[in-house]
């Protein structure tokens, strides 16, 4: 367990003309982050997901709860914290009139790290993230994404063994996406924890070990991506069929991976709900061609994290 | 050691950054040669009253009231650019280090320290053309209270600005600052001129203090009380400023 949190609170007091009022950011937030994973942070805008990444990287003290990052005592010992994380911020951090070499030897000095050192961290880094080749140019002269993977390269040039990473795709289009996400797979192929925010499904879904879902201040459901969906309903996969409706009902009931089984409306197929429609569907195709019946079509929907996300807070994630 | 070497850090960092522009170099020796050729000229008959009949006495007055001008100002100003560096989440990730809270600080008001000596020294070499005089031991303890002088101002628009985190706020806070502090302190005119009232409101103005001091020390007067007197409150409040701006650098603020 690299992070662990338990009742981990926020709230601000921000002032509207004269009232003032109390916004509650995060609301008790129990979490669990195995070491070596990806783990994601799936909610919508103002969730809270940047409110608790700060309180972890030390940004903000907490109101209340309590913490531990990287085997230290969040709140007793933050200054510790800080030298074993590393933290990318939403926004961007370099400043456009500094080469991307001089923000990562710069950051890596601030961490300690001597001169020479620094260079070869910084070089090192360049490359990894494809850098090279822009690394003496202002970065007020990169694109959007080259931007966001020198922001990415400063969370990390010391090493760190958790690095948290606030909304690291937004604003990419899905190629520079892409290569994000390899970018992340390859910190977590050298041991990191990656901690990273998002409100894409898609990203919660291919990119993340386990993810957390978070609603106005909580979280609402934590775990694999593939167990949350599968707690909240089956797979279910749609045969349409030429008649034989009934027979074929009959065939499949007495099928074991077959949880579930309706005839549809219209009367000329079924919907079968099993746990996993990727090794059930051959078997379906085999069972009915076997004895005898002919199919039409056959559809297989799996439930997807907006699913997960409807379940739980009544409402969709997907922007309409 | 850490923390000097975390100064170091910053400080280079924000010198080397400032070189890269030198349209600042440019403004920053511009506008005071304005003042030198400009309106200096006027201030010898001016100050007739006050006994001074050569083109040197009259910039003996003049030259260490601009250069204090310059350290007020030049200082209040800088928070600007950290509120650039806010937006621009340089400040947020340099707090995710373990970086010392007081060299965030430090390190940007010793650039500020270090830009504004060059400009006086510049000035001050100026100057020499027109005939001021002043001897090199006045001039560096009249830079030491100059160097004081724009820590204390640059800190605490640094403090305000990370306070405020806006330039729309900034702005008018500075000038509201400024103002008075200008007015008061007989920086473009000698307060003798002035009624006893003022006279009375200004003793409470510790830059009138402190552009007293400098004037003594351009004129060769460094026994006068005004140069202690000046030199000690300007140090009690910098340190006072460079206390309070490193709280609000330590500080965890979005
Ligand atoms: N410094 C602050 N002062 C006042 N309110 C704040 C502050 N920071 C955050 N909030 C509020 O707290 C809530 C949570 O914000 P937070 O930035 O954590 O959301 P988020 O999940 O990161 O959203 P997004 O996806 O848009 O980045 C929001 O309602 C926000 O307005
Ligand atoms: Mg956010």
């Amino acid at each position: 367990m690299i992070i662990e949190t338990s009742g981990l609170r926020k709230s601000f007091r921000s002032r509207q003309g004269r009232e003032k009022k109390t916004v509650e950011a995060v609301r008790g937030v129990d979490l669990r982050v195995d070491e070596g994973e990806i783990f994601g942070f799936l909610g919508p805008n103002g969730a809270g997901k940047t409110t608790t990444l700060r309180m972890l990287a030390t940004l903000i003290v907490p109101d209340g709860g309590a913490a531990t990052v990287a085997g230290v005592d969040l709140m007793r010992d933050p200054g510790e914290v800080r030298r074993r994380i590393g933290y990318v911020a939403q926004g961007g951090s370099t400043w456009d009139d500094s080469t991307a070499r001089e923000e990562l030897v710069l950051q890596a000095r601030l961490y300690g790290i001597g001169k020479s050192v620094a260079l070869e961290r910084a070089a090192r880094a360049l490359d990894a993230f494809q850098l090279s080749e822009y690394a003496d140019r202002k970065c007020k002269t990169y694109s959007g994404g080259q931007r966001r993977r020198v922001d990415i390269a400063l969370g990390i040039i010391h090493e760190p063994r958790v690095v948290f990473l606030d909304e690291p795709t937004t604003g990419l289009d899905p190629q520079s996406r892409a290569h994000m996400w390899d970018e992340i797979r390859r910190l977590r192929t050298e041991g990191m924890t990656v901690f990273i925010t998002t409100h894409y499904l898609e990203e919660a879904d291919a990119l993340c070990d386990r993810i957390a879902i978070m609603d106005n201040g909580e979280v609402v459901a934590e775990g694999t991506p593939a167990a949350l969906k599968r707690e909240i309903s089956h797979d279910v996969i749609t045969i349409g069929l030429n008649g034989a409706t009934a027979e074929a009902a009959t065939l499949l009931d007495s099928v074991a991976f077959v949880s579930r089984l309706e005839k549809l409306d219209t009367g000329d197929g079924l919907r079968l709900f099993v746990d996993d429609g990727a090794t059930a569907m051959p078997q379906v195709l085999r069972e009915l061609e076997r004895n005898g019946v002919t199919l039409k079509s056959i559809e297989l929907h799996r439930p997807s994290l907006d699913d997960v996300f409807l379940t739980k807070t009544g409402r969709s994630l997907r922007e309409k | 050691m850490k923390f000097f070497r975390d100064t170091w850090l910053i400080f280079a960092r924000q010198m080397q950054l400032l070189l890269r522009n030198p349209v600042w170099v440019f403004v920053g020796v511009f506008q005071p040669v304005m003042y030198l050729l400009l309106f200096a000229p006027l201030l010898k008959p001016a100050l007739s009253p006050l006994g001074v009949t050569s083109d040197a006495e009259a910039y003996q007055v003049f030259v260490p009231g601009l250069l204090v001008l310059l350290a007020i100002f030049g200082g209040l100003f800088q928070g600007f650019g950290l509120i650039a560096e806010l937006r621009a989440g340089v400040i947020e990730r340099s707090r995710v280090t373990p970086v010392s809270r007081f060299a965030l600080l430090l390190g940007r008001s010793l650039r500020d320290v270090v830009s504004l000596i060059a400009q006086a020294g510049i000035i001050t070499i100026l100057a020499l053309f027109f005939d001021l005089r002043v001897f090199i031991g006045d001039l560096l303890l009249a830079y030491l209270m100059l160097a004081l002088i724009a820590l204390m101002t640059s800190s605490v628009s640094y403090g305000v600005a990370l306070a405020v985190k806006s330039e729309d706020a900034l702005a008018p806070l500075m000038n509201t600052v400024a103002q008075p502090v200008l007015l008061l302190s007989g920086i473009l005119l000698p307060l003798q001129f002035a009624p006893g009232w003022l006279e009375d409101v200004a003793k409470w103005n510790p830059f009138s203090w402190a552009v007293d001091g400098t004037r003594a020390l351009f004129a060769g007067d460094i026994g006068n009380d005004r140069v202690w007197q000046g030199l000690l409150i300007v140090s009690v409040l910098t340190v006072l400023s460079v206390w309070w701006a490193a709280r609000e650098f330590a500080r965890s603020v979005r």
